[in-house]
């Protein structure tokens, strides 16, 4: 029987994930470290509670689908998968980003558990799309989630699912929007403005639930909760985060979207993580 | 009129549909133009209609074929094979994904609508994504073929087809063998390699020649990749001048493709006939070749020309 984790508990392994996260990539000088922060409580509640997945049903025809469209943050991804036992996490940790390794920079199915290639902003919530479809087709039961950057989204290929997502009630389909509301050159109003997200998923026929902080996975749950009874049309969650989330030097500055960690910061960051983990 | 090859794909889809249900097809509001009404109509549950967004399409079907579907995309090959790239190369390329890329209406074959409904770029930009495999087949009986090896393979390729019927090449008694060119003759003067539509043209081409005096053959490459390099070789031992007729722009076609096999393999003098690098005519698919001498005529004459050099 799988357990239940309760939202504390959640937010304890997204932490103990975030001390994984910035171990690897101090060790391999790669990553994007600001997003993994962000997008860590929206993976956590998704993996270890939310889905119907597991290292066990990786094959399995009923299993949920997952798609990490930001697929830069797959650093995070990766070290979740390794919790969950789909592979060796210490492989990871030492060989993350490195010559002949499968843990590249982002998602690849040679990694267990990764659904699809990607890493390509904009394709995701398409693919997705076509799982839904599929799963409508097949008559089954799995959903399908897709995580989504707020900087990904002025990728025009978006919209293009969204219109199809919506036009064949995929109500199988759940879309996030980690929505930091930074991406590397600054933050998106002064890149290109993808403010009023919700306004944006409604004009499509979407349903869609807010989440005012997307770092609290209780929040996230009852938004998930609602997602998968909602019937008709497609769900997106648009979970307010904050980038570099956990490490205070890093909270809010675009410049850690994939910023490397001098020795000082990286035990610096350890012991902020620890603290909160201690306090938790 | 002869059947054209996309009503030959069809036909194959909507046999193969009957007992498969795996079996999907997508277009991009090109229904009509792929020649797909019927499949849309017969079997509704296995169709997915995108609307005008080929990205879209292309990524969906991908996204289909994780699922376990058989999704054959249809769409014009100038906007599949460009507008869509990245999703061919990352989606389907990338992913390995059981998708067939239906490129209808391909090369010129819109004619005088111009240059943004042409496909001229398709063979090089989908030759060069790995693990993408391309075919241009020739007439109907050659596509039928195709098209029912390819709906039992679990893996992504691209196949061009023309919008006008293709002169017939072969008759229903056509032997095929999957990705190994159709050797139509061996011509001790020259050999004339062609692809898609450019195939009846090289067998006409051919037969002027001969009544020239010329040994002239015909090979039908329609599986550009993987490329059948034996019957190409075969045919280069036994000729003076091997000559590539293609719908295509002279970079990275069957022209490049043939003459980079024989340079490592087999020196020997190539005569490569393609459209040019520049704006094109306008006219049907016929005068477009003519003008450029890609018909019968054109490649006899050019290829005579060559041989008296």
């Amino acid at each position: 029987m799988k357990k239940i984790y309760s939202a504390a508990e959640l937010e304890h392994i997204a932490n103990e994930r975030r001390k994984d996260v910035i171990e690897m990539l101090y060790r391999s000088s790669a990553g994007h470290v600001g997003g993994d922060m962000s997008v860590m409580e929206i993976l956590t509640t998704l993996y270890y509670r939310v889905m119907n997945v597991g290292a066990d049903k990786m094959h399995d025809p009923d299993r949920d689908r997952f798609v990490l469209s930001k697929g830069h943050c797959a650093d995070a991804l990766y070290t979740i998968l390794g919790d969950l036992g789909y592979f060796d996490k210490e492989d990871l940790m030492k060989h993350f980003s490195s010559y002949g390794s499968i843990f590249i920079g982002h998602p690849n199915t040679d990694v267990p558990g990764i659904e699809v290639n990607g890493g390509s902003l904009g394709h995701g919530l398409a693919v997705g799309t076509g799982m839904a479809i599929a799963g409508k087709m097949d008559k089954k039961d799995y959903r399908v989630y897709v995580v989504l950057g707020d900087g990904e989204m002025a990728e025009g290929s978006n919209y293009e699912a969204m219109m199809a997502a919506a036009q064949y009630h995929l109500d199988n389909l759940c879309a996030t929007v980690d929505l930091n509301g930074l991406q590397i050159s600054g933050t998106t109003d002064e890149v290109m403005s993808t403010r009023d997200m919700k306004t944006k998923f409604e004009a499509f026929n979407w349903n869609v639930i807010e989440v005012a902080d997307g770092n609290d996975p209780e929040e996230l749950l009852s938004a998930y909760e609602l997602a998968s009874k909602f019937k008709g049309r497609p769900t997106a969650v648009i979970a307010h985060t904050v980038k570099g989330k956990g490490i205070s030097y890093m909270e809010n500055q675009a410049s850690w979207h994939h910023g490397v960690m001098t020795e000082d910061q990286f035990k610096e960051a350890e012991k902020e993580i620890a603290e909160e983990i201690e306090n938790g | 009129m002869a059947e054209t090859n996309r009503q030959v794909i069809c036909s194959v889809l909507m046999e193969k549909a009957k007992t498969d249900k795996d079996i999907v097809v997508l277009c991009s509001d090109s229904r009509g133009s792929a020649s797909l009404t019927p499949f849309a109509r017969e079997y509704p549950e296995q169709f997915v209609e995108m609307g005008i967004a080929e990205q879209n399409l292309v990524s969906v079907a991908a996204g289909m074929a994780s699922a376990g579907k058989k999704a054959f995309a249809a769409s014009p090959a100038s906007f599949l094979s460009t507008r869509s790239y990245e999703q061919c190369k990352v989606d389907v390329a990338y992913n390995d994904s059981n998708v067939k890329l239906i490129g209808i209406s391909g090369g010129v074959s819109y004619g005088a609508l111009g240059m943004t409904h042409h496909s001229c770029q398709d063979i090089a930009a989908m030759a060069s994504l790995p693990g993408m495999r391309v075919y241009l087949p020739s007439d109907r009986f050659l596509t039928r073929k195709l098209m029912e090896a390819l709906t039992d393979d679990g893996k992504p390729a691209y196949i061009r087809v023309s919008r006008q019927a293709t002169d017939d090449v072969y008759d229903e008694n056509l032997s095929f063998t999957m990705d190994k060119a159709q050797l139509i003759s061996l011509g001790h003067d020259v050999e004339i390699v062609a692809c898609g539509d450019m195939v009846p043209n090289a067998v006409g081409a051919a037969a002027i020649l001969r009544e020239q005096g010329i040994d002239a053959g015909v090979i039908d490459m329609y599986c550009l990749k993987p490329y059948d390099k034996e019957t190409l070789l075969q045919a280069a031992e036994q000729t003076k001048l091997i000559v590539t007729a293609e719908e295509h722009d002279p970079f990275g076609g069957l022209g490049a493709m043939t003459a980079q096999i024989l340079s490592a393999e087999h020196p020997m003098r190539v005569l490569e006939l393609a459209l040019p690098d520049e704006h094109l005519v306008a006219g049907t698919n016929k005068d477009i070749f003519r003008h450029y001498g890609l018909d019968a005529a054109g490649i006899a004459k050019r290829t005579a020309e060559a041989l008296a050099e």
